[in-house]
């Protein structure tokens, strides 16, 4: 399905004729909406049951090397007008800046058609019947589930006075579970565009096994073992660094990768991409100024290769922009958003056949950076850890909370699954494989 | 506002419900930042809508939306009552909520200086003063400085009878250096990492934080911590000042008395909470010096958790948490005050606009001043002292936590002897408290804004406080963030 969002030209046509009457011509505007709902459930029953419906009309002006944004969710004629004028009005109150760029001129993008009817228009009644069925699985198990249902539609225009005029629309889907026994729990999550690809049942029941196996939990001491990564924990703690690859962010001097373009970081399994146009990925083909998104080469076998810029970091760098800017203005300037870690050809079974002592990881939690440079983050497990010996999972482990250095971590892969989308909590959904490290820093143990 | 509040009302009541209640929302805000000598961020907006939430079928239902014509509201309203009835296909019993009084009451909260008088000009002037100031310090690779307003009008109606309109002015304000030198970066932010300080005040915050007075301390020290030493393993005597402190409030006192997370309402996100109700009156949180209120109302100060109402219209009420060191109460709702044996909710339910369900969220969570001088809080023989959070994370019961702050020193008999960098510490959280050996008095006590709390699916972001005071604690594990 083609995806165009209604209204946005004649609305940016009024921006447009109101800018003009205040003497500005250099305009733009992002219009966004959208439809969702999540159904909650907690206790084994439908507990917050939600809908929401909105729309956004946001307004950036430039003049004389200024800038400013006013954003509004009222789209009446009066209102229109209203934010163009407060846009205008503390554009012309901003300090200029003699790096500001005009406004992007048009280019062509390549549309990513991730609509789907079914998903758009999916009702409270098919949310619900999907969780009772889920709910049941994990009562029938003895256990007491948690969770959610979510599906719903964005729209997201952007449009400017040199003729930039990119639009995107997307449905989602996503399902969340917890299975809770007497001392011990298990999680699963998925995500899809199409949430016909989602199945809640499966993912009950993957839950609920994972609660029943880590029964009784052992107490083990601290220290550093062989960590099985299951995709959610490996993009849970990956995706923290992202936001380092960007141009803006190596200028400021707060990019771990300030010194260390080109240089080999991670181990030569190591090789990720920012790819938007990935079949598993989601998002809009292009950014924040209507600029379209490049693919990058962000790692190539453990040495950074690309990263991401902005239109003024690029300019500023004399490279070309790669269409990952937020919208102006802003401090951050860009980072990549379609995560692409390439994967092997091992399974998480094989990983644990293969290890004689080490811990297998479903989920990460609270997950919070230490050390800018050296990129170590803590955080702790959650929902499903297990202790594995001589090749099999031998019993439930109690919490671990971790401090790891992800340049160290991803130096000491010693074995990929093929990637797949994976959801967490902690990071955005990435294509990421379950990975196998070796010496994984576990610090401390909790009470669970 | 009203009348927009009373015709959703309407309009789902006559649908047939048991019980509904609307929150018509306006909002107005202001983000300026600056970054290097030059303008970061510029940026106004404003947005209303409403919330309809319905008690139908036994099962909850919500709608909101930003279409305020009068198909829009029906839409709105009929959406609501079909995502009840939707519910009893996961039902165990009807939802049931404890009594509660109507209420016609206004409120607004204090503001001295009206935040958006200010032209966005002035703003950046002081922005970049300090910015120009911060900058001033040789090492210093990254200067930022930000200010947020916020204005909210919420009308609030139910079926009981209530409506309730509350306006509420939030400012904040902050700075931060950074110094990226010898591979490593180190930061120092004033008056507060993450944005600062944030109050439910006008402008009047940003003449009383004297921003460009504390710029050329927080340059030096940001600088200065690239040749201090490697803060040490092992267990000290560790006082916190009282921001840390603060943050430590809202991770290991303040989420674990949520009582709908111990009831199991969030196990599939935040997680749930170590205080079983068999803790209530039983479990010795802390040292006998340790007391922790829950407290909303205005006279506990112009916290970003006071308010007159709370979003199900119950007022604001000042509950006893930790009592002579001993865990004695909950936060509540309508729904769940009830599981604790209470008559009535202690008003604790909040949603972060109009387009979200109430929660039970933290109002203001504060540890009391106690009734030692700064110099017997400080005066230890030997401790580490730690200010300013860098980094925070606590298990999913809220048993184990560590925190990483952004300085330290080694202090011997009250003096400071050295500066430490990459301070950390953990710790189990009920250890932790009963550590406490000293809390400075009430002329230390500062009732700090935590503007990003997480919480619910659909993730909201709230706005809490904690007033503390500075505190020692007695053998705490230093380090391990760097250990292993």
């Amino acid at each position: 399905m083609a995806a165009e969002v209604s209204g946005a030209a004649d609305i940016f046509e009024q921006v447009l004729a109101a800018a003009r009457a205040l003497g500005v011509s250099e305009v733009e505007a992002i219009v966004a909406g959208g439809d969702h709902a999540l159904t909650r459930f907690s206790n084994n029953a439908i507990h917050q049951n939600v809908a929401e419906h909105t729309r956004q009309l946001s307004v950036r002006a430039a003049s004389e090397g200024r800038t400013a944004r006013a954003t509004t969710n009222r789209l009446d004629r009066d209102a229109i007008r209203g934010v163009v004028e407060q846009a205008i009005a503390i554009t012309r109150l901003a300090e200029p800046d003699a790096d500001l760029l005009p406004l992007a001129e048009p280019a062509p993008y390549q549309q990513c058609d991730r609509v789907w009817e079914a998903t758009a228009h999916a009702t409270p009644g098919d949310r619900a019947r999907a969780v009772a069925q889920a709910i049941h699985a994990v009562e029938a198990a003895g256990q007491v589930a948690a969770g959610i249902y979510s599906t719903g539609l964005s729209t997201f225009s952007i449009l400017n006075s040199r003729g930039v005029s990119a639009s995107y629309s997307e449905t989602m889907a996503r399902f969340s579970i917890t299975a809770m026994a007497a001392d011990s729990s298990g999680w699963a999550k998925a995500s899809a565009c199409h949430h016909g690809d989602l199945n809640p049942l499966a993912l009950a029941q993957a839950a609920a096994r994972k609660a029943e196996m880590s029964h009784t939990p052992r107490e083990l001491p601290p220290g550093r073992y062989t960590a099985i990564l299951e995709p959610a924990a490996v993009l849970d703690l990956a995706g923290q660094m992202f936001g380092d690859f960007s141009a803006t962010a190596i200028r400021d001097g707060r990019s771990f990768l300030n010194d260390r373009i080109g240089k080999q970081l991670f181990g030569g399994n190591i090789t990720i991409h920012d790819d938007v146009r990935h079949p598993l990925q989601s998002g809009a083909p292009f950014d924040g100024e209507g600029v379209p998104r490049q693919r990058l080469t962000l790692v190539d076998g453990g040495v950074v290769r690309d990263i991401a810029y902005c239109r003024q970091a690029a300019a500023l760098a004399g490279a070309a922009p790669t269409g990952h800017g937020y919208p102006l203005p802003n401090e951050y300037g860009e980072a990549p958003a379609n995560i692409v870690i390439a994967g092997g050809n091992s399974s998480v079974d094989q990983m644990i056949a293969s290890t004689e002592r080490g811990i297998l990881v479903t989920r990460l939690w609270y997950i919070r950076e230490v050390d800018p440079y050296q990129k170590i983050f803590t955080g702790m497990t959650r929902d499903g850890t297990f202790l594995v010996e001589g090749g099999a999972v031998t019993a439930g482990v109690r919490n671990f909370r971790f401090n790891q250095g992800l340049m160290e971590m991803l130096s000491n892969v010693e074995a990929l699954s093929p990637a797949v989308r994976a959801s967490g909590e902690e990071a955005f959904d990435m294509v990421v494989p379950a990975m196998k490290v070796r010496d994984f820093n576990f610090t401390e143990v909790t009470r669970f | 506002m009203k009348d927009l509040a009373l015709d959703a009302l309407d309009a789902v009541a006559r649908r047939g419900v048991t019980y509904a209640d609307v929150r018509a929302i306006e909002t107005r805000e202001r983000d300026i930042s600056t970054k290097n000598g030059k303008a970061g961020h510029v940026s106004s907006s404003e947005s209303v809508g409403l919330g309809i939430r319905v008690l139908a079928f036994g099962c909850w239902g919500f709608a909101a939306t930003d279409d305020l014509t009068r198909a829009g509201i029906d839409s709105a309203a009929a959406l609501a009552l079909e995502i009840a009835r939707a519910g009893t296909a996961a039902k165990k019993d009807d939802i049931a909520l404890v009594p509660e009084s109507p209420y016609q009451d206004t409120w607004v909260s204090a503001c001295a200086i009206d935040p958006f008088s200010i032209p966005v000009d002035q703003n950046l002037g002081v922005l970049l003063a300090v910015d120009q100031e911060l900058r001033h310090c040789a090492g210093v690779s990254l200067a930022e400085a930000s200010m947020h307003f916020e204005r909210r009008r919420q009308v609030f109606a139910s079926t009981l009878g209530s409506l309730i309109d509350q306006t509420r002015t939030v400012s904040g304000a902050g700075f931060s250096a950074h110094c990226y030198r010898d591979g490593e970066i180190q930061k120092r932010s004033y008056p507060n990492s993450f944005g600062g300080q944030f109050q439910l005040k006008g402008y009047e915050l940003v003449e009383e934080l004297r921003l460009l007075d504390h710029a050329p301390r927080i340059a030096e020290e940001a600088v200065a911590l690239h040749s201090a030493d490697q803060c040490p393993a092992g267990e000290f005597d560790l006082v916190l000042d009282s921001s840390q402190l603060a943050l430590q409030i809202h991770e290991s006192i303040g989420h674990p008395i949520e009582l709908d997370r111990v009831l199991g309402s969030e196990a599939n996100y935040a997680g749930m909470s170590f205080l079983t109700l068999d803790q209530l009156g039983r479990l010795t949180y802390g040292s006998p010096q340790v007391n922790v209120v829950c407290d909303a109302r205005p006279a506990h100060g112009p916290g970003l958790g006071t308010f007159a109402f709370d979003d199900e219209g119950v007022p604001a009420q000042r509950t006893d948490i930790i009592r002579d060191g001993r865990f004695v109460g909950y936060m509540t709702s309508r729904e769940t005050a009830a599981a604790v044996g209470e008559a009535r909710s202690n008003g604790c339910m909040r949603a972060d606009g109009w387009g979200r369900l109430p929660l039970i969220r933290m109002t203001n969570v504060s540890l009391e001043p106690g009734a030692q001088s700064r110099d017997e809080v400080f005066g230890a023989d030997h401790a580490i002292y730690m200010e300013t959070n860098r980094s925070w994370s606590i298990d999913d019961k809220r048993y184990n936590f560590q925190f990483g702050c952004e300085i330290a020193w080694e202090m011997r008999g009250g003096k400071r002897i050295r500066m430490l960098k990459n301070p950390s510490y953990s710790g189990i959280s009920t250890e932790f408290w009963n550590a406490c050996a000293a809390i400075a008095g009430p002329e230390h006590w500062t009732l700090w804004g935590v503007p990003n709390c997480g919480k619910g699916q659909p993730e909201q972001v709230m706005g809490t406080g904690h007033g503390a005071s500075p505190a020692r604690f007695h053998k705490i594990k230093v380090g391990s963030a760097y250990g292993g």
